[in-house]
């Protein structure tokens, strides 16, 4: 074979409640490599990494480790082989001090007591590799996010790790931080530990990684070294473009006349909030469908949050209907004619307890009352009336939503912002979740809104939903939008290309 | 959606036994009591211990409907056993002129109850703006008033037991309308305001939007922080009520016992009536019968001879076991 495996998963299987979430996955590390993971959400890399870590069983497939068959039950007896995971949410006691962090559940002893001296020693000595000096004393929540992360990376290697997993471990970082943490990779490498690094940030895997695996959909779809794959090669692969182009049209989107869309209803120029939001600009006009288009974490749903007024913004402006618009909270933005379906329906759109006819007039409640009294007449009307226009599948409007298909629970979702007669309609993430006859109705449905005149700003990971679906597109990057394109223009390659490489100066 | 389809949506969701439990648990219990005492207990099915009941359950349900509404938020009132405390002390202060002269003693009492009731309010104002405006957890936030607001009471009487006899007053706790108890109608206007609150109000359907998602609520245009401070100002008022109609019974006000352990009795209520603890879901009139409930179960218990240490554990079990239920019904 020639080349030194450290690890090697093959054909593994794993379901979850009988939906595959691995199918026949593999995936193979080399002593002293930095290897890139990647893929989009529900990719399963997570879940490959949980398989190898013992948080999931595997269904089926082979995984060896160091040369031997490797099975374990939990992440404690996989860090004991030598597999340390660090997550993006750093995984430390806050309120104790870095020594004990680092050797916490190895604690060093003598005459049955614990030697202080020899574990600050060690826990110096650790960080010493990295060109970390530090009060090893002090609670770690009192050290920067980058300590507290080469903590975490020094209480990985104190365990004498072969294979550490950083899970987009630069997620919380700035850039000189991210500087040092990759001093600290090219250090492990040197000293023969192989690292797996999963990140959305291209240019990350390009600075530090030897070689990359792609996922998609539950397989691995492409491994590469990462001087022989370009960026757009990359985002191709990992979006799966070859095979939606030889299923043609791939959505319920069908061709709209551009000469139909109105004047401009919403522009946002320079908006910005932390570091998700850099610069963004785009407008919306009556009519027409906007989508957003970008990798994971270039700010699009942030975007859509200030837009809401979800979130503040720290810079930028916005007009709606040609005069400024400033709203403080949702509140505002709902009284000025926006609707927003978010990204994460669990999350932050059903109350799971409450019915249908509850969910659906959340927003339109306080509307249709009389001095505070819901007007349960009305309501119903109402509600009947959107569960037949959207073809609700529920057994009437008193049933609880949790109890609906992810498809009919975004379809309330939808009815509660139409049932509010927005002028412009945000849908983070619209089809996400949702099976593929469903998907394809809620397709149709946002066409078919926007033929009456509604304007709807919709993001979309699914490159087909947007490039079929928007009448216009905007490519954010990075927190910056990198490119503004017509739906003639915006053809699979050019909004890829965006995506991966789109100029970042020519956008400031 | 034609009637097949609709009929298997419905079959689909096979009904759950503790489903059942969970909703009709507190009432099934309740009348196994009353059945249970109208065999054992002499002279259980008599007016007196209709009113001695109600009496005694009077103060806990009235505290215990402010409650539910805080808990259906997804929050909790440590403070309303303090609140009843300042109120029980301030209102003698007023009505017996020992803050400023009053000539007319119904306005003294008028005064009195509207400022006692008044500053409870403002307390749990207060609670609702630490939970709001600083996000602090309602635990921690009403913790304060639990703690300083007992003091306060204390400070306020110098810690001296203030006895009255005031008639206009105690009409509060001692008077009847119609045969039935003044206290007793005050309960049931605030239980059947409440419920109906909760049923047919904009502001009744926000607190549960609240309690079920608050990020979903927010993201809908609900004035998530509003509705908490109303909650908990609500939960001070009946506070403020619930002291008044103590010390009105007690023709004396102890900031030491006023109110003492209500926190927990309105808790438990609200708990073994069938409200979800995490938020979203609250039934007043669940509240009421748990209250009731658990007044009986210790009725029971002390009229046939068992001390009342004992029946404070069968309160506990009785608690643990409508938690119980309420899990079942909801994981399965």
């Amino acid at each position: 074979m020639g080349e030194d495996l450290l690890l090697a998963m093959a054909s593994v299987d794993k379901r979850f409640a009988g939906i595959p979430a691995l199918i026949g996955a593999s995936f193979e590390v080399r002593r002293g490599e930095v290897h890139a993971l990647i893929g989009q959400n529900g990719a399963g890399k997570s879940t490959l990494i949980k398989v190898l870590t013992g948080y999931h069983k595997k269904d089926a497939g082979s995984v060896s480790f160091d040369g031997k068959p490797f099975e374990v039950a939990s992440p404690q007896q996989a860090q004991a082989s030598g597999i340390s995971t660090i997550y993006q949410e750093i995984n430390l006691v806050p309120y104790r001090s870095i020594t004990e962090n680092i050797c916490l559940g190895r604690e060093k002893r003598r005459f049955g007591l614990l030697d202080w001296g020899a574990m600050h020693a060690e826990a110096e000595r650790l960080l010493a590799r990295f060109n970390i000096k530090a009060d090893v004393r002090r609670p770690v929540m009192e050290f920067s996010t980058a300590t507290q992360q080469m903590v975490a990376i020094a209480r990985a290697i104190g365990f004498d790790a072969k294979l550490v997993i950083m899970d987009e471990p630069t997620s919380s970082l700035d850039e000189r931080e991210v500087g040092v943490l990759f001093d600290v990779i090219r250090q492990l490498k040197a000293e023969g530990v192989s690292v797996v690094f999963v990140s959305h940030k291209l240019d990350e895997l390009y600075a530090v990684c030897d070689r990359v695996t792609i996922m998609r959909d539950g397989r691995t779809v492409r491994v590469a070294e990462i001087s022989g794959i370009g960026k757009l090669d990359l985002v191709s692969s990992m979006l799966g473009r070859e095979i939606a182009r030889v299923e043609g049209h791939a959505t319920a989107f069908t061709d709209r006349d551009p000469a139909k869309l109105g004047e401009t209803l919403f522009a946002a120029e320079h908006l910005s909030a932390g570091s998700a939001v850099r610069d963004v600009s785009f407008s919306i006009r009556r009519g027409e469908i906007t989508g957003f288009a970008g990798l994971l974490g270039a700010g699009r749903t942030e975007t859509a949050r200030l837009a809401f007024a979800a979130d503040k913004r720290s810079g930028g402006s916005m007009t709606l209907g040609g005069v400024p618009y400033d709203p403080a909270s949702p509140i505002d933005a709902i009284a000025a004619g926006l609707g927003f379906c978010t990204e994460d329906r669990k999350a932050e759109g059903i109350v799971p307890n409450m019915s249908v006819a509850e969910n659906m007039m959340l927003a339109l409640m306080p509307k249709l009352a009389k001095s505070g009294i819901i007007d349960e007449p009305r309501q119903r009307q109402i509600v009947e009336k959107f569960i037949k226009a959207l073809s609700i599948k529920c057994s009437g409007p008193n049933q609880k939503i949790r109890e609906l298909s992810g498809g009919n629970q975004q379809k309330v979702l939808l009815g509660r912002w139409l049932a509010t007669e927005p002028r412009l309609l945000i849908l983070d993430e619209p089809t996400r979740g949702i099976d593929v006859g469903a998907k394809g109705e809620i397709q149709a449905l946002i066409k078919s809104l926007a033929d009456d005149g509604l304007a709807v700003l919709m993001i979309s990971s699914e490159l087909e939903e947007v490039i079929e679906g928007a009448d216009r597109v905007f490519v954010l990057r990075e927190g910056l939008t990198v490119s503004e394109m017509s739906r003639a223009e915006a053809s699979e390659d050019a909004v890829m290309a965006a995506m991966a490489e789109g100029n970042l100066e020519v956008a400031r | 959606m034609t009637d097949a389809t609709r009929a298997a949506v419905v079959a689909r969701q096979p009904i759950n036994p503790f489903d059942l439990l969970a909703r009709y648990g507190t009432v099934i219990a309740l009348v196994l009591l009353i059945v249970f005492n109208l065999i054992f207990t002499t002279n259980f099915a008599t007016l007196q211990t209709l009113n001695v009941n109600l009496t005694q359950v009077c103060t806990i349900v009235i505290v215990a409907v402010g409650m539910t509404l805080v808990i259906a938020t997804g929050g909790i009132d440590l403070s309303v056993g303090s609140l009843m405390a300042i109120s029980g002390a301030l209102a003698p202060m007023v009505f017996m002129s020992k803050l400023f002269p009053i000539g007319n003693i119904y306005l003294a009492v008028a005064l009195a109850i509207i400022i006692a009731v008044g500053v409870a309010t403002l307390l749990g104002l207060f609670n609702g703006w630490l939970i709001a405006r600083f996000r602090i957890q309602p635990i921690i936030a009403t913790l304060v008033l639990f703690i300083a607001g007992r003091g306060i009471a204390q400070v306020m009487t110098n810690g001296q037991l203030q006895t009255f006899k005031v008639p206009e007053f105690q009409f509060i706790g001692l008077g009847r309308v119609l045969g039935i108890p003044f206290q007793v109608i005050v309960m049931l206007v605030l239980v059947i305001i409440a419920a109906w609150v909760i049923r047919k109000t904009v502001f009744g359907r926000q607190i549960l939007a609240i309690g079920g998602n608050e990020k979903a609520s927010g993201l809908s245009g609900i004035a998530v922080k509003k509705v908490k401070l109303v909650v908990y100002a609500i939960s001070g008022f009946c506070a403020g009520i619930a002291g008044l109609v103590v010390i009105a019974i007690n023709s004396a006000s102890d900031a030491n016992l006023v109110g003492l352990g209500m926190e927990l009795d309105a808790i438990a209520a609200v708990a073994v009536g069938g409200t979800l603890l995490s938020g979203g879901r609250a039934s007043i009139i669940g509240t009421l019968l748990g209250a009731l409930t658990i007044q009986l179960v210790r009725y029971t218990l002390l009229a046939n001879g068992v001390p009342d240490s004992v029946a404070q554990v069968a309160q506990a079990v009785i608690i643990i076991a409508a938690v119980w239920v309420q899990q079942q019904g909801r994981n399965a």
